[in-house]
């Protein structure tokens, strides 16, 4: 189980998150919902430990990530996640094969001899073969994604942090992502906290949507309640209205 | 009307003092790394060839005419003063063994090798990828700078033995086709008074001269933010930086193997 209470986190005078309560059961997909630059994707490296909040508590199996000093402890809390980033990371002077077992080395004691073996599985399982030996820059972004993907599972996580999967990608990509994501949860059976702004993957994915704004969590409900909200803010976000409570600047100068 | 240049000089010089501090903790924790894990070899193999075989070439051909230009200079002031060129061999030798090799050896390196990796290691930093290395179980100081560090202590030396020579041989060309100097006598000139200590002299100071390009490339890589534009700025501020360091680190280095008589 993944619960984080009271997280908070800014950036010099900007607070990003306001104190963000949020739990993630095990089995369970909560996709985080909110406007752009509302926090969603600093909350999920606080999750991981790549951001230390500046307040508040984030634990994974009972272990708090706020607590630890020591860059090999928290190494170790990172052991249980996968992270699939926005834009992949993927490693530009390795080949597919070698980023996608580019953690075992770390994370697991499996022999190198099974790397390529284990590489061609992985890339099966999100839809993709014969590319082992490719570089990164000659896949598309649908691709790209997917062999990220592929790399955040290969050391066999508990837990999947995702952000912004279906970015960018065209509508059909988008719906392949979505439904990979669904048929690893079903799988690997593993817990999941997926940040989007892609309603229409968001319904599809989650067991619980939760969506934040200002920093903190407003509602966090199963997808069937999320549609019938009457929370204004929440009615807005997933309806993609313009106007209504949330107010975005159109330009530097309008006041919000 | 005083305080804004005061401001941003005070602002400069905190920036300043935070860089260096951040810089301290990329040494303290790569020395922290190099102790408690494996060293990444495949890496560090693979980053001397990048520095090695790219900068070999044009290390030798400044060195070369580095020496050239140097027998040309004395050959002609000695000619001028005593009539005839003479001990220009131990003159160019001295020059390039003692300053010149180690020097332009450094100077090549962190102009060719100090860019590619402060321009890798940015791109690295804004596409997230060495936010990647950490979720995936290691650290971007393991993984990046220590084989980086390594790649440079190996390679530089090897690279200003090679310019020590390539100066000295410049040297016995000019002095024989231009001076009429016989090779005999130059290469006696550069024999009868090189010592190891001065050999010693000129290497010693490639390991400080390594380390500083390394880490400043390395530290303003990581730092990088920003996009391209970032990449960019990262790039022309860990060359220029690492040839100031080079130039005025040869200054101290040389004074404290002056003082303890390795000259």
């Amino acid at each position: 189980m993944i619960r984080a209470a009271g997280v908070e986190k800014s950036f010099g005078p900007r607070r990003v998150l306001r104190g963000v309560d949020v739990e993630v059961q095990d089995g369970e997909t909560l996709v985080i919902i909110g406007g752009s630059g509302c926090g969603k994707s600093t909350f999920l490296k606080c999750v991981i430990g790549l951001l230390r909040p500046d307040s508040g508590l984030i634990e994974a199996d009972g272990l708090d990530v706020t607590k630890l000093k020591d860059e090999m402890r928290i190494a170790d809390y990172r052991r249980r996640f996968g992270y699939l980033f926005q834009e992949g990371a993927l490693f530009d002077s390795l080949s597919i094969w070698e980023n996608v077992t580019f953690g075992l080395r770390y994370l697991t004691d499996i022999p190198a001899s099974r790397y390529r073996d284990i590489a061609k599985d992985k890339l099966a399982l999100v839809g993709l073969k014969d590319i082992e030996d490719m570089k990164p820059a000659q896949l598309s972004g649908g691709m790209k994604k997917r062999v990220a993907l592929a790399r955040a599972i290969a050391a066999e996580p508990k837990y999947i942090l995702y952000d912004e999967p279906t970015t960018g990608l065209d509508p059909i990509m988008s719906d392949i992502i979505s439904e990979l994501i669904l048929e690893l949860k079903k799988k690997l059976g593993v817990t999941a906290i997926v940040v989007t702004h892609d309603m229409k993957s968001a319904y599809k994915i989650a067991d619980r949507i939760a969506m934040l704004h200002e920093g903190r969590v407003l509602e966090a409900a199963p997808p069937s309640s999320i549609k019938a909200t009457k929370n204004p803010y929440v009615r807005q976000f997933i309806e993609g209205q313009s106007e209504g409570p949330i107010r975005m600047k159109l330009k530097d100068y309008d006041e919000v | 009307m005083i305080s804004r240049p005061v401001e941003r000089l005070g602002s400069n010089l905190l920036g300043l003092a935070e860089s260096a501090g951040e810089a301290a903790l990329l040494v303290q924790s790569s020395v922290a790394w190099l102790f408690r894990s494996r060293i990444e070899w495949r890496q560090t193999i693979l980053q001397m060839l990048r520095i090695g075989v790219g900068s070999f070439p044009v290390t030798v051909l400044t060195s070369l005419f580095t020496g050239m230009v140097l027998a040309l200079q004395t050959g002609a002031s000695s000619k001028r003063m005593l009539s005839e060129p003479l001990f220009i061999g131990t003159i160019v030798s001295f020059s390039m063994v003692k300053e010149l090799g180690p020097v332009m050896a450094a100077l090549v390196v962190s102009g060719r090798a100090g860019a590619a990796i402060a321009a890798e290691l940015g791109t690295m930093c804004v596409t997230e990828q060495t936010d990647a290395l950490y979720t995936l179980g290691t650290d971007p100081v393991r993984y990046l700078v220590i084989p980086r560090v390594l790649a440079f202590l190996i390679v530089l030396p090897v690279l200003t033995i090679l310019a020590d020579y390539a100066g000295v041989l410049g040297g016995c060309l000019v002095a024989y086709l231009k001076l009429g100097i016989p090779t005999s006598v130059y290469w006696h000139d550069v024999f009868d008074y090189l010592q190891n200590k001065q050999f010693f002299h000129g290497l010693i100071k490639t390991y400080a001269f390594a380390l500083c390009i390394a880490y400043i490339c390395c530290y303003k890589g990581l730092k990088t933010t920003g996009g391209a534009e970032g990449v960019g700025k990262s790039t022309t501020s860990a060359v220029v930086y690492s040839m100031v360091a080079v130039l005025s680190v040869d200054y101290f280095v040389t004074a404290i193997l002056v003082a303890l008589g390795i000259t």
